[in-house]
């Protein structure tokens, strides 16, 4: 899922100080999970602003809200007059939510509450790890299910380089190489001989260097389409 | 011939080959270049000129090469994938070989976050590209030499020509990996690599001996790479820190022997662990070159090539063999 991180309170003030009607609005799918941005973690937000608004005299209004997810619209529809009667909307959904909100929100600004941080794993109670970078065409069949492209500093694909050190990625003792890693599991798994072959020069199209990615289900909007047409001639449409 | 480089006739003579190091300066004091390659020229039959190593900004590694072309020593540009998408890697193979330059060791690249190191401050913040990793480095310079194509697959009306080198840690993790990692390069298409540096033999010995039963020193020249020890303090921080590299006990002692034998006199101390360095340099240079499979030596003298000519002539690897123009 996606991660996040919380922002530092200075960080968060400077962003909100000079509005008078603050919502910190709070998305409940990936980032409540990692403790960064669901409805309870907005609410703190809310207080630490309202704390500070106090201690600096200011007289703002600051409240907090939650839906299940802000990248859909069903979830948010119910909210929206309540949310447009703020000046800003501090959210602390993921970077798609802080985007797709702007994209709808008209006249009120929608800034962000926490720092996305990448698509990873609940690898233990407040332990998260980036596994997948998302890069729109994945090799990992290749590479024993362990991906180079997010867990390599340098996106190597043709094996390790020459830094890696007991088994610790040269960046730092405390990441592992996942080439060491890829060797180990290939050699557990009977494949280590598929990394004999080189791998070419690779397509970052389809990585966000070929601009703003998109995927449309050709299918289900054709379907969307014909059932929206059978409810107009069946008279249903209001 | 390939590339027609020096390097590239020395070893199709079949003489052991000899590059060294050249480190260009953290400014634009290109004079600095030249004194470099004063103390260089004559005494290895190509230098490499480092590209920004440790992510340090530096001269850049093709106008530093090209500094010390004109002035009589040939270089081997160095080329890393941290810095540069495909498009400027290759308008810059064009470019360096528009200036004459003919030999390129293809590299991953130190990480940025090696710039902060000591007193430096660097640039850890830096975005890196790693847009192609080394393998893939080596076959675009390949494709553009022996296919006249740039990458995507353009022609090229006239292709660069250089002699093609990887680097090589041999006794790094996962060390029964290193030898396929050594083929891919070689089957990408690097016609010379340049190891680490080497202090243990006898387990070099040993991986190349599994380079060699891939038949690899046929179809590359494996130079071995020799880092001159300057102190016990050194030796000891390589063999803990430094991915590949370990160094036997027997050396350390050895360097903190010479170190003891100066008593409190500070210079002297540094005085004996040089020599002593220099010494134990040329020993691994001499067994290094007994090693099957094995076509020359890559010295590094870092921050201290005014070593290089002693160390080469201790070896019996002066004069360096010459050969008339073509
Ligand atoms: S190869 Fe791409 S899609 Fe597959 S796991 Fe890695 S980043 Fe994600
Ligand atoms: S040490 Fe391993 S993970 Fe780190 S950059 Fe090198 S190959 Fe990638």
């Amino acid at each position: 899922m996606i991660m996040g991180s919380q922002k530092p309170i200075d960080e968060i003030w400077g962003m909100v100080k000079d509005f008078n009607k603050v919502l910190v609005f709070g998305c409940n799918t990936c980032v409540a999970i990692c403790h960064a941005g669901g409805e309870k973690e907005a609410e703190t937000i809310a207080s630490l602003i309202r704390m500070r608004a106090r201690q600096e005299g200011n007289n703002m209004v600051v409240n907090h809200m939650g839906v299940i997810r802000h990248c859909e619209p069903e979830y948010f529809e119910p909210v929206m007059e309540d949310v447009k009667k703020y000046d800003l909307i501090l959210s602390t959904a993921c970077g798609v939510g802080v985007n797709f909100l702007s994209d709808r929100t008209g006249t009120v600004p929608v800034y962000p509450g926490i720092n996305t941080s990448f698509y990873g794993s609940v690898e233990s109670s407040g332990f998260f790890k980036e596994l997948c970078a998302g890069c729109g065409n994945c090799i990992v069949h290749l590479t024993g299910g362990l991906c180079p492209i997010a867990r390599c500093a340098k996106t190597l694909m043709n094996g390790p380089c020459g830094g890696t050190n007991k088994g610790k990625c040269e960046v730092s003792n405390d990441i592992d190489c996942v080439w060491y890693l890829i060797v180990e599991r290939m050699k557990m798994l009977g494949t280590l001989e598929k990394l004999s072959e080189i791998q070419p020069p690779r397509n970052w199209a389809t990585s966000r260097d070929g601009g703003p990615r998109r995927i449309s289900l050709e299918h289900l909007r054709e379907f969307e389409d014909k059932e929206a047409l059978k409810t107009r001639a069946a008279g249903g449409e209001k | 011939m390939k590339s027609g480089s020096n390097l590239e006739k020395v070893i199709a003579s079949g003489n052991p080959a000899v590059t060294a190091e050249l480190g260009p300066p953290m400014s634009a004091d290109g004079h600095e270049v030249v004194k470099k390659a004063q103390l260089l020229k004559g005494f290895c039959d190509a230098a490499n000129i480092t590209d920004c190593q440790t992510a340090v900004v530096r001269i850049s590694s093709i106008a530093a090469a090209a500094i010390a072309f004109q002035n009589g020593l040939e270089p081997v540009m160095q080329m890393t994938c941290r810095d540069r998408n495909r498009i400027a890697i290759q308008a810059d193979l064009l470019g360096a070989a528009a200036l004459g330059l003919k030999n390129c060791l293809c590299l991953a690249g130190d990480h940025q976050k090696f710039s902060a190191a000591g007193r430096l401050k660097g640039h850890p913040g830096a975005k890196n590209v790693y847009d192609v990793d080394t393998c893939q480095l080596v076959g675009i310079l390949r494709k553009m030499r022996d296919e006249g194509k740039q990458e995507g697959g353009d022609p090229l009306e006239v292709s660069p020509r250089f002699f093609i080198g990887a680097s090589w840690t041999p006794m790094g993790d996962p060390i029964d990996f290193r030898p396929v990692n050594l083929m891919k390069k070689v089957n990408a298409g690097s016609d010379f690599i340049q190891t680490q540096g080497i202090y243990d033999m006898d387990l070099f010995k040993s991986q190349m001996e599994k380079a060699c039963n891939l038949g690899l020193h046929e179809r590359t020249a494996v130079l071995a790479g020799i880092i001159v020890p300057k102190s016990a303090m050194m030796l000891k921080y390589m063999d803990s820190s430094v991915a590949g590299v370990s160094v036997p006990r027997s050396l350390i002692d050895r360097m903190n022997k010479a170190k003891e034998a100066a008593g409190d006199d500070k210079k002297k101390a540094r005085e004996f662990q040089e020599q002593e360095g220099i010494r134990i340099a040329v020993e691994l240079i001499q067994q290094a070159l007994e090693i099957p499979g094995i076509k020359g030596v890559h010295i590094q003298a870092i921050e201290w090539e005014s070593a290089i000519e002693g160390i080469v002539k201790a070896a019996g690897l002066y004069p360096r063999p010459t050969f008339p123009e073509s």
